[in-house]
């Protein structure tokens, strides 16, 4: 555990490495290779570390590294004398950090793997980048997660933040996906500027950074039940920080349009681990928030509202990713919910769980994609069960996760949610089962748009026996689609990528183009099991580095509910009595540590505003908890049923409920109007704001300098008149009275030798009659 | 009998009527002959006083004199030839060149 620096250190390596070499002159198989050895290396690591965590006693169970100093000491004023702002470069792993970092380097590890079949028809180069990024992100994932300040996790935060911007941007030359990752990195950066001021808050109020040391020094400070004290403040300013990184209302825009990056990206950034650093955060600072309940009511309300409107929007999205990604801003809303009832174990057991489903749908949603040749509209697929049977497993499996059918992790951990939220606030949890409903109807619309249903995608080609055996020999309806056919066992193979040219397809195509007739044999294996390069060859089941991450998170996503499985069901709810000690301040602090301490009641602490006398009673009965348990499965199935009905057994029915309410339908396709909301107002105004400025700019700043120049062209004008006439006029005066006075005098100096000659003589006489006569 | 004053008039004579040539003559080479004049006037001089007082070094001032003159001759006559390339003209009036 002395190393636990070294997790994420070790991702960072093969950052450098595939950076820094990799791009040059890796392979594919080299740079996924480099990528999958390091983040195997710290889930190693990071199973020792947990495991040594585990053999701790239950209070016990916390570690703290510091390697070295950041900022040494320097005085720095807080709100009431000059502390030592001290900064060091510390990590920390108590039980909410070890299982965030089970979480990271597990679901990376896997993602990883996934990645180097997923992105096997990319460029050399571009693969080494991809590589380099992701490990990149999970470095600084890693230190976010197992930073014991708020400086480092901010360097973690700005960090993942950076990896995402470059991941969604990674498809570089298209518009879209460049916007997008600006949309999300600017979208970032107005949460951050809310953690960053918190974070100030901080220093200026406790005097250090120091997780446990914030914790504890808030423990003692009253609970700000009816003000809105400067704890209410920092917890508001950090929940500001967690809508920006964790997609909740209103700075939610981003996440879906993220979903322009590769499919992996989004199961790990989007899905499994950064979009839940917000989270973290929150858990993190538990002792904070619970001593801000005004600002525990608002997390409620803001993460049911996420919750609600992106399940509602996720109902009508026809792209396979678009609709997990509003899927995830729901489920992320639904941990925040939870967060904001105080129900901080619950949070971050479905923060675990959502990332194992969330993650397995997204990676199964990629194979489908990759089977599609690119195409990521569900209108366009329909049937797939028939040829990808792991991926329509194990999609099954996490959708059923997610909508919450008894035995998957999902069931557990967002009923545990729904029976805080039930005792902690009705109408939140009317909002969060209506949410449940949507999101197992949305899901099965995923599913049955997807697998089940006809066939309703592009034609592909065959190989030499024509389409309409090969379609036959899948039980497929032949699509009437003419352009597609007549090229089957023709020599002139090459010139059709077959109709998949009319889809998305980016990056499926248009990679390798071989000779015709090696293509043509390869292509005919391909469709057993590989995947197709150049030619697509209809729907296929995805290689093995594709389909065993999908089991092993399929398994995940079955087994990670045990941990928290209620004591009504006659479980432990082992990961609550896990988690606790990370949300309560210390019990050594002495005295007053025991309000907070699990000595206290624990409902004390856990539900601050239990504290209200007329706040229903935190330990309802087993009776109403299975009841809650029993309503909510039967929501979930009435909406999976309803899903069914409406998409597999009669279609029909799906288009006249659009028509029907074609309002509705209309507001939630366009997303309730908020991007066009946000350009009218915010983003307008910031242009018409940057305009004004730059107006100013133009008018007064440059016309003042531009006057200042004016004005020196005109003083020099004067100053050069004056130079020419008076300073000059005076020398040249000088020189001419010098010249006229000399006229007469210069006469003498004829030039002429015997002018000279003749004034000697004459000089010569005068001194000589001098001499003779004067004497 | 031919007196030292007779010699001395002669030289004065002499000196009077180089001195005068020089002020008065426009050509450069008659001015150059009339400093000849005035060179041997003092010649004549300086020997009648060698023998009048039995003394040789007015004699070998004289010798020197003679000598000098011929370099001063040289000399002369070397600027007077360059000059008159230049101005094509010996004429005295024409030499004005380190006027004001």
């Amino acid at each position: 555990m002395r190393y636990i620096w070294l997790i994420p250190l070790l991702p960072g390596i093969g950052a450098a490495v595939n950076g820094v070499l990799g791009i040059r002159s890796f392979s594919r198989r080299m740079a996924g290779a480099v990528a999958v050895t390091t983040m195997t290396a710290a889930l190693a690591l990071s199973l020792l570390a947990f495991w040594q965590l585990l053999g701790l006693p239950g209070d016990a169970r916390a570690y703290d590294v510091t390697i070295a100093d950041w900022i040494p000491p320097i005085p720095l004023a807080t709100h009431d004398a000059i502390g030592l702002f001290h900064v060091t470069w510390g990590f920390r792993l108590d039980p909410l950090s070890g299982m965030m970092l089970l979480v990271v380097t597990g679901i990376g590890t896997l993602i990883h793997v996934y990645s180097t079949a997923y992105m096997a028809d990319e460029p050399r180069g571009g693969v080494a980048r991809f590589f380099c990024y992701l490990n990149l992100f999970c470095f600084f994932m890693l230190m976010l997660v197992l930073g014991n300040n708020f400086l480092v996790m901010f360097v973690g935060w700005e960090g993942v933040g950076l990896c995402s911007y470059l991941l969604i941007g990674y498809w570089y030359e298209k518009k879209s996906a460049s916007d997008a990752g600006k949309k999300a990195f600017i979208t970032n950066r107005i949460g951050d500027w809310g953690f960053i001021l918190g974070v100030f808050l901080i220093y200026y109020t406790f005097g250090t950074l120091d997780f446990r040391a914030v914790q504890n020094a808030a423990n003692t400070m009253p609970i700000e039940a009816a003000g809105f004290g400067v704890l209410s403040t920092i917890c508001l300013l950090l929940f500001i920080g967690a809508t920006g990184k964790s997609a909740q209302i209103p700075l939610y825009v981003w996440l879906p349009d993220a979903m322009e990056g590769p499919t992996p990206v989004s199961a790990l950034i989007h899905a499994a681990t950064m979009v839940t650093a917000g989270v973290y955060m929150l858990g993190r600072n538990a002792v904070l928030f619970q001593h801000a309940p005004q600002v525990m009511t608002i997390v409620a309300i803001v993460g049911v509202l996420t919750a609600l409107m992106a399940a509602s929007i996720g109902l009508v999205q026809n792209d396979i990713k678009r609709v997990l990604a509003y899927s995830t801003v729901s489920q992320l809303g639904y941990m925040f919910t939870a967060m904001g009832v105080g129900a901080f174990s619950a949070g971050a057991f479905h923060l675990m769980t959502h990332a194992f489903f969330k993650a397995l749908l997204f990676l199964g949603s990629g194979s489908v994609i990759h089977a599609m040749g690119g195409e990521q509209d569900m209108r366009r697929m329909g049937n797939l069960k028939k040829y990808m049977p792991v991926t329509f497993a194990t999609m099954m499996i996490g959708t059923l996760a997610i909508a919450g059918i008894v035995p998957f992790s999902g069931f557990f951990s967002k009923d545990e949610i729904l029976f805080q939220a039930f005792l902690h606030n009705k109408a939140v949890w009317v909002v969060a089962v209506v949410t449940a409903a949507m999101t197992a109807f949305y899901m099965f619309r995923l599913m049955s748009m997807t697998f089940f249903g006809a066939y309703r995608g592009p034609a592909w080609e065959s190989a030499s026996h024509g389409a309409v055996a090969v379609a036959a020999a899948h039980g497929v309806p032949h699509p009437a689609d003419p352009h597609a056919h007549g090229h089957g066992g023709q020599p002139t193979h090459e010139v059709s990528h077959g109709p998949s040219d009319t889809g998305l397809g980016h990056h499926a195509q248009a990679i390798s183009h071989q000779p015709s007739a090696i293509s043509h044999d390869a292509a005919v294996h391909d469709h057993g099991g590989g995947h197709g390069h150049g030619h697509w060859h209809g729907p296929h089941e995805s290689p093995s580095p594709m389909t065993y991450p999908l089991m092993v998170l399929a398994v995940g996503a079955i087994v990670a509910g045990f941990v928290g499985v209620p004591a009504a069901l006659g479980g432990g709810n082992t990961i609550e009595h896990f988690l606790e000690p990370s949300f309560t301040a210390e019990r050594s602090d002495s005295g007053i540590a025991d309000r907070g301490g699990r000595t206290a009641e624990p409902a004390d602490i856990r539900n601050p505003q239990s504290a209200i006398p007329n706040e229903s009673e935190p330990h309802a009965s087993t009776g109403v908890e299975l009841g809650l348990m029993a309503f909510s499965l039967l929501v979930a199935v009435a909406g999976i049923s309803v899903a069914y009905k409406c998409y597999v057994t009669s279609p029909e029915i799906s288009e006249r409920l659009a028509e029907r309410f074609a309002g509705a339908h209309r507001t939630l396709t366009n997303k309730y109007y908020v991007d066009e909301l946000y350009n009218a107002t915010v983003i307008s105004g910031t242009m018409a704001s940057g305009r004004g400025l730059w107006t100013f700019d133009r008018q007064v700043v440059d016309g003042a300098v531009n006057g200042t120049g004016w004005l020196t062209v005109i003083s020099s004008f004067f100053s050069g008149v004056t130079d020419r006439s008076v300073v000059d006029g005076m020398v040249n005066l000088v020189g001419w009275i010098v010249q006229e006075s000399s006229l007469a005098f210069r006469r003498v100096q004829t030039g002429l030798v015997q002018n000279y000659a003749l004034l000697m003589l004459f000089g010569i006489f005068a001194f000589v009659g001098l001499y003779l006569f004067v004497r | 009998m031919i007196t030292n004053t007779h010699y001395m008039l002669l030289s004065a004579a002499l000196f009077m009527i180089g001195v005068v040539g020089v002020m008065v003559r426009r050509n450069i080479i008659i001015i150059f002959m009339s400093i000849e004049l005035i060179l041997n006037a003092v010649n004549i001089n300086l020997i009648a006083f060698s023998a009048q007082l039995q003394n040789a070094v007015g004699q070998v001032f004289a010798i020197f004199v003679i000598a000098v003159a011929a370099a001063e001759a040289a000399v002369g006559l070397g600027i007077i030839l360059a000059f008159y390339r230049n101005k094509e003209t010996i004429n005295i009036d024409e030499m004005n060149l380190m006027r004001w």
